[in-house]
């Protein structure tokens, strides 16, 4: 059975990939009407931004974005430029779409990816060790801790240790990715981004990691009580064995859910954070894009984040083919 | 007849009896004096100015583009001004002070504008800088990027270049601000060899901007920082004093006032710190806070009216709308200080401004008696009538200012209704005619025939947003703008622009509330921060760390 599940596999990707295309041709399209249908365009931010304008201005404006055309046939324009991984030219930064979006790409993903993995890792670690005894000393600690910082706002978060870290103890830089009154090299600048990177991605971990902590938790708990448990012990497992083998594999389908929901706002979910650090990635690369109605970056983040929500969801789902044998399907 | 335009750094000069001699001393003392002049500043203050280090500064929002005439925002102007140089800038009383321009000379007839140009100037490339140049910054790059730039140069019928120092721009017709609409960052210097091309706003050459200035762009980070280098072929010997001026971008702004107070960055002005974090930094020791700087853009607050919409068509309701406001109160309590109250349609600062003109005092009891005797009567709720109000999307002090509006509104029985947009909105609507009040701020560049008569004129009736999409028309206001922009005689052109500040005053088309000052923070041990009328978008080629 394994093996017929592992031989169906690229015909169920294929098939998904087929339909995540459909997806996105769908994503593009509304994200496009949307933008339009918001008041105000490039031509009159533009002279929103420098106080001044004439009507032969604006003209020249609208003609050189192509906004003079009807709406269809600039979709239509858009659409075939994207078939062929054309995501246009921001017109406030008179530079290509893709090349920005690459540019800040990975700040956003070390300040993410590295508050993910911490969060995922510390909070299973930690929803395990409260599972262990559920109302003794540490599940109180850890549940009390958890339900603090998943309560409290993220910013909130950010300048509290911004001003316990950075202001009061002065330890930690406060902005910014690294120094720049003093250019440094090799492992210098590592150690010198790391320092910089610590107050932000512990402020985006902790939320996390606080519900990942709840839900293997609560999971660990229910699987706990089922009789297969009973059985393995009776089989003489040790507890390490029963908690690690048995029951955490059991009880970690819901954390695997959440982690793909949460993976796939790795580009676009640390607005917040980025804005309150200076970080300098894609959450305040799409703010700046929206208020100066920058329509094809803006369109180009937005597809990119779509993709990368899809691609976690597809990936989601293999993980729940390794995990559980009763999931057949994708 | 002759008229000697005084600037603190020499004297310029304009024909007349003793031309020669005139021009001799201005060439003179312009020569020199800027530095000196400059140096006075620190020497007051027993500095001697030192060489080196790097001046970490804020700078928000972040710049889309570094290159001047292409994108015309503050933090832009801020940045490209160390960069591109104009011919002159302006003293904080808005006479002129040389750059690079050495001198000039302006005929009797006011038609012919003569510009000695300074002679060892080179590009960052290394190119020398000529009168070609310059011709082909005013009459082709600035006609065709900057409208400003084009209701001034378009009245140059010729521009020639006798040698390759001098400069001459002969006018159609006598055009009294025509030395204010450039100048500053408004008319910076291009080279012709790299910018001359058909579609300049995206010339793959604006993306390393190449100009005469005392620091080259050496890398842009995007979303962190922007670094400027010293230029070690700069024009003046011995100068920039700085090394480096590194700007970081902080989109938070309690991030940003967390770096100042840390000395993080040692300079921040524009928007970078909230008005209500003003009083706190002035009570810190190793800070500077200073309003001077804004003398040339002068931007005023003001209600925006859609002169269209019933009953804000009668000047006795605009009157007394204006009545029900205390700007003490609006500068006390939302501005911190920083700044004026407004006293008409004109800066202080501003050329031709005149002292004797009033806004109506602040009375609730006759604002109400006013609208009672137009005719509007409140109903058994007290509501006179009920007008839709669009805030200024640029932030929480606008907000506020709306809220005080609302407020004040009502007490004399006038209820508003908030009609909230984003920025983009904000342009597209005033551009529609789809408001009823709003706010705006303009910025006056120094002289009412530049900065604000788009907004009074019934020609500028369009829709176009920062034109006068309000609709006024009064044929007298028209008439006095015509005859002014071309009235060089000093006396006659203070007669025209007083009635016109009275007319604007008792039509009240806009009601005037603040004359806005973006105050600039600086650490004590920066010297010179702002000694133009430019504030922080000067050149900074005097400004030094001790």
């Amino acid at each position: 059975m394994m093996q017929s599940r592992l031989q169906a596999m690229p015909r169920l990707i294929g098939w998904r990939v087929i339909k995540m295309a459909a997806m996105v041709l769908a994503i593009v399209v509304v994200n496009f009407l949307l933008i339009h249908a918001a008041p105000g365009d490039p031509a009159s931010a533009i002279a929103g931004q420098s106080g001044q304008a004439d009507a032969e201005f604006m003209r020249q404006l609208r003609e050189q974005f192509g906004l003079d055309k009807p709406l269809p046939v600039q979709l239509w324009i858009y659409i075939q430029k994207v078939l062929t991984l054309d995501l246009g030219v921001s017109h406030r930064l008179q530079r290509p779409v893709l090349t920005v979006i690459f540019e800040r790409l990975p700040a956003t993903l070390l300040l993410t990816g590295t508050a993910f993995l911490i969060a995922l890792t510390s909070g299973i670690a930690l929803g395990v060790r409260a599972a262990r005894r559920p109302g003794g000393v540490a599940d109180t600690i850890i549940m009390g801790a958890s339900l603090f910082f998943y309560a409290t706002p993220l910013f909130l978060v950010g300048i509290v240790l911004v001003l316990v870290f950075g202001v009061w103890l002065n330890w930690l830089p406060t902005f910014g990715m690294e120094t720049v009154d003093v250019p440094l090299h090799g492992l210098a600048r590592v150690a010198d981004v790391a320092r910089h990177a610590v107050l932000p991605v512990i402020t985006l971990a902790v939320f996390y990691s606080a519900v990942y902590v709840r839900l293997t938790r609560a999971s660990m708990v229910e699987v706990s009580s089922h009789p297969f448990i009973k059985t393995a012990r009776a089989k003489g497992a040790t507890e390490s064995r029963i908690t690690w083998i048995h029951v955490l594999r059991n009880a970690l389908l819901p954390v695997i859910t959440l982690a793909g929901i949460q993976a796939g706002h790795l580009i676009g979910g640390s607005v917040l954070v980025e804005t309150v650090f200076a970080w300098p990635g894609i959450g305040s690369l799409a703010f700046e894009a929206l208020l100066a109605r920058d329509y094809d970056l803006l369109l180009g983040i937005f597809l990119c984040t779509s993709v990368v929500v899809l691609i976690f969801n597809l990936l989601t789902d293999l993980l729940y083919l390794a995990f559980d044998p009763r999931v057949e399907a994708l | 007849m002759s008229e000697s335009i005084s600037s603190r750094g020499g004297n310029v000069t304009t024909t007349g009896p003793s031309r020669r001699a005139l021009l001799k001393a201005g060439v003179a003392a312009a020569a020199t004096a800027p530095f000196l002049m400059r140096l006075d500043d620190a020497i007051a203050q027993g500095i001697a100015p030192k060489r080196g280090g790097t001046l970490t500064s804020l700078l928000t929002p972040e710049p889309p583009v570094l290159m001047i005439g292409v994108n015309a925002q503050a933090p832009t102007l801020t940045v490209v001004s160390k960069i591109f140089q104009p011919l002159f800038t302006y003293t904080p009383t808005l006479d002129f002070e040389p750059v690079l321009a050495k001198s000039w000379t302006v005929s009797d007839d006011k038609k012919v504008y003569t510009f000695r140009l300074q002679e060892n100037v080179k590009f960052h490339d290394g190119q020398p800088m000529t009168a070609d140049d310059v011709i082909f910054s005013a009459m082709k790059f600035w006609m065709t990027l900057s409208l400003r730039a084009r209701i001034v140069f378009a009245r140059i019928e010729k521009a020639e270049a006798p040698d390759p120092h001098t400069v001459v721009f002969t006018l159609k017709e006598p055009f009294a601000p025509f030395l204010y609409g450039f100048g500053g960052t408004g008319f910076t210097i291009v080279p012709k060899h790299l910018y001359d091309v058909a579609d300049m706003r995206n010339n793959p050459n604006n993306a390393k901007p190449i100009g005469t200035g005392p620091f080259k762009l050496a890398e842009w980070q995007r979303g962190s920082f922007i670094r400027l280098r010293r230029n070690e072929d700069y024009w003046k010997p011995n100068q920039p004093y700085l090394d480096e001026i590194v700007y970081r971008i902080v989109p938070d702004s309690q991030s940003r006032a967390v770096a100042l107070q840390s000395g993080q960055v040692q300079l921040a002005g524009g928007n970078d710190i909230e008005p209500f974090d003003l009083p706190r930094f002035q009570a810190q020791p190793n800070l500077s806070v200073t309003l001077k700087g804004w003398e040339y853009y002068g931007p005023l607050a003001w209600i925006d009216i859609n002169k269209r919409v019933k009953p804000l068509d009668d000047a006795r309701v605009r009157r007394a709308m204006s009545m029900a406001l205390d700007r003490n109160f609006i500068l006390q309590k939302l501005w911190f200080n920083s700044g004026k109250v407004a006293t008409g349609p004109l800066c202080e600062t501003t050329k031709f401004y005149d002292p004797s003109i009033k806004l109506p005092p602040f009375d609730i009891a006759a604002a109400n008696k006013l609208l009672d005797d137009a005719g509007h009567k409140a109903d058994g709720s007290g509501v006179r009538f009920t007008i839709r109000h669009m805030p200024l999307p640029y932030g929480e002090v606008w907000t506020r200012l709306s809220e005080y509006f609302r407020a004040s509104m009502q007490k004399i029985g006038i209820n508003v209704t908030m009609d909230t947009t984003d920025a983009g909105g904000h342009t597209a609507r005033m551009a529609k005619w789809d408001y009823d009040t709003s706010i705006n701020y303009i910025y006056q560049v120094g002289d009412a025939n530049i900065g604000m008569e788009q907004y009074f004129t019934s020609e500028n009736i369009k829709n176009v947003a920062f034109n006068n999409v309000g609709g006024y028309n009064n044929p007298r206001i028209d008439e006095i703008l015509a005859k002014s922009r071309f009235e060089i005689n000093p006396a006659e052109r203070q007669k025209l622009l007083s009635e016109f500040q009275k007319i604007a005053v008792d039509d009240m088309p806009y009601i005037y509330l603040i004359q806005m000052s973006f105050p600039t923070y600086y650490s004590k041990k920066l010297n010179n921060t702002i000694t133009t009328a430019m504030g922080i978008a000067d050149d900074f080629d005097d400004v030094f760390l001790t």
